[in-house]
């Protein structure tokens, strides 16, 4: 049994393969379903319209997708260049806490400064938090061959405690009662919303706009030719002139900016400030919605609405049939087995000997 | 037939739509050299991993002393005395040459080993043959020609009565072939039968009583050795007569590259040079001949830019070079590796961004923005002059064949991303094995583009294992052994013998 490479993938096929790995994923989740008693049918139903039925349903699902759209693009971009960024979590908080340290902290960082520049230095210090906590990873990856994965999967226990030591002392918000909260961001710092009496912020438009313009650069830049050729062969690119280690470096930072510019529009479009549990998981689903997209960035955003839309309607699901929401991790997490699946098999072909 | 001792009959084997083998039949008398003679991709190796049960035929039957051989069973097939020598060494690097022998031979539940007894059989065959080795000597500390006489005696000692050689003079000076040729005589003496593949013509005439050719997967001739010229062999594997390549005249001119005194370090042999010194001048080949392993790997990635020098320097074009793959490209080297696949090709991408890949910055993008339009225009003018055939621009690369891909690499190399062939002329080209695994049409055009490319003044570094090519081409000749470098000396001052001797360090020694 050996698998043999396919030559050339039919467009068709690539088209194919998220599909089917999707209705493969709610087979098996319908196998949890129907063990935990419930009506199979109904119970997706219920999750269909409570992440997509109403125009509620929509602002829900929207709200939740704004930051997966982020961590999605920052697994994305990086795992093209075959840099395995699974820290996007720590970077997240990482960019939520210098948004509220440039943007909240009483007598703060250029509180002269009128609110847009205000709001634009409170985005780039959270994107360069986010960045520079990617930077040492890749740094120690392409110095000294450290696993990344190793690094940034740590690197994320290692920003919680900081979070939590910074949210129990320097930024902890006086007013919240004891609770381990930050202080607020400034009202005018906040993210406008989209539509009236929903949670939908504009905070959606920035990640949308950044996920085309990184589709446009991995397409049509030289650096987008150096990160795809990076991740296709390293050695390959390397002998072509391609500045391997650069090229590392860069769409490593690329990608913690990213993730921390999720923390910074979670805090600023939805929360206000910044708790222990303000993220559940996003940095790590990113990668999932990254795998759904094939890493491209467009198919990100697809993803993280499909995403989303799985975990809001999981939600309100469960208010009304009797199975728990973690039927939406099972249901993400076989979507990602299920989909590494179909890459490889819309890639290779099984041959039995 | 009393003698006859192995008959395959009707073998077919499918991979997709390609017919590896096309129902071949072929029998083996008792003490002959069957040689299976093809181009790389005829189905040679395909035919004897089926007889050897790696795979499993589509169609057709295998007997051997008139039984049949159960299909897709290596132990059946070894336990019936067929031995496979494979092309790359297969012992364990880090047992003695006895434990690799008897490796496999002994059952694992039973605790004592019959190292004893295994030790005098071995050696009793090793005496019986001709092979001399030492039992306990380390695998590792062997020579690849000794390797090669492990790799026999483990299949004697398990009582083969049929041998099969894959292309076992690869990795072999002249000299060391010539021994293997005397062992092989010496074992058919014994009544042993060996199959032995090849593409050279030269040596398949002188040691096998008969000889199959196999081209694009069928049987096309078996033909006695006696009496059979290298041009009806040749015609047959390739089915039509090869123009030879020309060679217009070139005058020798200035140096253009010079090695100075390069030392490199490295864990592996290939990656040493030791004071390896050398000057290339425009409008000569310069050929460096060398068994694989001693340190062609590293001359080649120096000149590619890969590799810095740990000591001594390089300069092209009077310019002291270091290790950056875009200064040598801009200073006007072209560069064709040896591993087409893992070093010269992104195989993901498609075939307009691998034509650019050593010029996505200039000319080909401004502003940081690929112009995509120019760039493909280029690809495609580059496709249709080089005839990259098996697919348009947006074909990822990893769909051609080894051969399209290797007129990929030539075309782009030796363009330097200019449209026009008269735009462009490299001032250095380093070829490292450029025609491995192509067929003869496609050898006979990759040595026309650099007989080109010399006349067109270029100074062309040719690294290879292939004598015949380095003779066919070079006009000077230096010899890489364990690191260090023979003067480089005129072509016609070579012998055959002289280039064996340097091949295993007579030459190098002398120098030091």
């Amino acid at each position: 049994m050996r698998l043999e490479a396919r030559g050339a993938i039919s467009p068709a096929m690539a088209i194919a393969a998220p599909f089917a790995a999707i209705a493969f994923t709610l087979a098996v989740a319908a196998l949890f379903v129907a063990w935990a008693g419930a009506p199979v049918g109904r119970t997706y139903a219920l999750i269909f319209e409570g992440g997509f039925g109403s125009r509620f349903a929509w602002s829900e699902t929207l709200t939740r997708a704004t930051p997966l759209i982020l961590t999605g693009l920052a697994a994305a971009i990086a795992f093209r260049a075959r840099l395995y960024n699974i820290g996007a979590e720590g970077q997240l908080y990482a960019g939520a806490l210098a948004a509220v340290a440039v943007g909240g902290l009483h007598g703060g960082i250029g509180a002269d400064l009128p609110p847009a520049w205000l709001f634009a230095a409170l985005l780039g210090s959270a994107a360069l938090a986010g960045a520079l906590l990617m930077a040492l990873p890749a740094i120690a990856k392409t110095r000294f061959g450290v696993d990344e994965v190793v690094t940034t999967l740590l690197l994320n226990f290692v920003v919680l405690l900081f979070v939590s030591m910074m949210l129990d002392g320097p930024m902890k918000d006086p007013a919240a009662m004891g609770w381990p909260q930050s202080v607020t961001l400034d009202d005018e710092l906040l993210l406008g919303k989209l539509v009236d009496r929903t949670r939908v912020h504009s905070g959606l438009l920035i990640a949308m706009g950044l996920a085309v313009i990184a589709w446009a650069a991995l397409r049509m830049t030289t650096f987008g030719f150096e990160v795809r050729a990076v991740g296709a062969n390293p050695r390959a690119a390397r002998f072509a002139g391609v500045p391997v280690t650069r090229t590392i470096l860069l769409v490593g930072l690329a990608s913690g900016a990213a993730a921390g510019l999720a923390g910074a529009i979670e805090v600023a479009g939805r929360t206000g400030y910044v708790t222990l549990d303000m993220s559940p998981g996003y940095g790590y689903t990113g990668i999932v919605i990254a795998m759904l997209a094939g890493l491209n960035p467009l198919g990100v955003i697809a993803a993280a609405v499909f995403v989303a839309g799985v975990l809001v309607g999981a939600d309100s699901m469960s208010r009304a049939v009797a199975v728990p929401t973690y039927i939406a991790d099972v249901i993400v997490a076989v979507a990602l087995i299920a989909m590494l699946v179909a890459t490889l098999s819309a890639r290779y072909r099984l041959r039995l000997r | 037939m009393t003698d006859r001792l192995l008959a395959l009959t009707g073998i077919t084997k499918r991979f997709g739509s390609l017919v590896a083998n096309d129902a071949i039949s072929l029998e083996l008398s008792r003490g002959e050299v069957l040689a299976l003679l093809g181009e790389n991709g005829a189905g040679k190796s395909t035919l004897v991993s089926i007889l050897f049960g790696h795979y499993v035929a589509d169609a057709g039957t295998i007997e051997i002393l008139g039984r049949a051989l159960p299909p897709g069973d290596p132990a059946a097939a070894l336990a019936a005395g067929i031995g496979m020598v494979h092309q790359h060494s297969t012992l364990a690097d880090n047992l003695s040459v006895l434990d690799n022998v008897m490796l496999g031979t002994e059952p694992l539940w039973w605790p004592r080993s019959r190292r004893r007894e295994a030790r005098g059989r071995l050696l009793g065959t090793a005496r019986r043959f001709g092979l001399a080795v030492d039992p306990d000597a380390r695998v590792a500390s062997l020579s690849v020609g000794e390797r090669q006489r492990v790799e026999i005696l483990k299949a004697l000692y398990r009582d083969a009565r049929v041998l099969i050689l894959d292309e076992p003079t690869a990795v072999l000076t002249p000299q060391e072939s010539e021994a293997l040729f005397a062992t092989l005589r010496g074992m058919v003496a014994e009544g042993l039968s060996v199959i032995f593949i090849s593409h050279k013509l030269g040596e398949v005439l002188r040691v096998s009583d008969r000889i199959a050719v196999l081209r694009a997967g069928r049987l096309v001739a078996t033909l006695p050795a006696r009496g059979t010229s290298t041009s009806a062999l040749a015609e047959a594997m390739v089915g039509r007569a090869i123009a030879p390549p020309v060679a217009r005249p070139h005058a020798r001119g200035d140096v253009v590259c010079v090695i100075d005194r390069v030392s490199t370090r490295g864990v592996r042999a290939s990656a040493r040079l030791d004071a390896v010194s050398l000057a290339l001048h425009a409008g000569e080949i310069t050929a460096i001949a060398g068994v694989a392993g001693n340190g062609q790997a590293a001359l080649v990635e120096l000149l590619c830019g890969l590799r810095a020098a740990d000591a001594g320097t390089v300069t092209l074009a009077g310019r002291p070079m270091a290790a950056d793959p875009r200064a040598w490209i801009a200073a006007g080297a072209a560069r064709i590796p040896e591993d087409r696949r893992e070093t010269g090709t992104i195989g993901d991408l498609p075939v307009w961004e691998n034509a650019i890949a050593e010029r996505y910055r200039r000319p080909f993008a401004s502003g940081g923005i690929v112009r995509r339009s120019a760039a493909r225009s280029f690809a495609a003018k580059l496709v249709d002059r080089y005839d990259v055939r098996g697919g348009g621009i947006d074909t990822p690369v990893r769909a051609l064949s080894g051969g399209n891909m290797q007129k990929l690499i030539i075309g782009r190399a030796l363009s330097g991303g200019a449209a026009r062939p008269d735009q462009y002329a490299p001032t250095l080209v380093v070829a490292s094995q450029p025609t491995w695994g192509l067929d003869a049409g496609a050898v006979a055009w990759v040595h026309q583009r650099m007989l080109d490319a010399c006349a067109r003044g270029a100074a062309v570094l040719l690294v290879s294992e292939d004598l015949d090519e380095i003779f066919a081409l070079a006009d000077r000749i230096a010899v890489l052994h364990a690191g260090r470098l023979t003067p480089a000396r005129p072509a016609k001052a070579w012998t055959l013998a002289g280039l064996g001797l340097a091949m295993a360090g007579a030459g190098t020694r002398d120098a030091a």
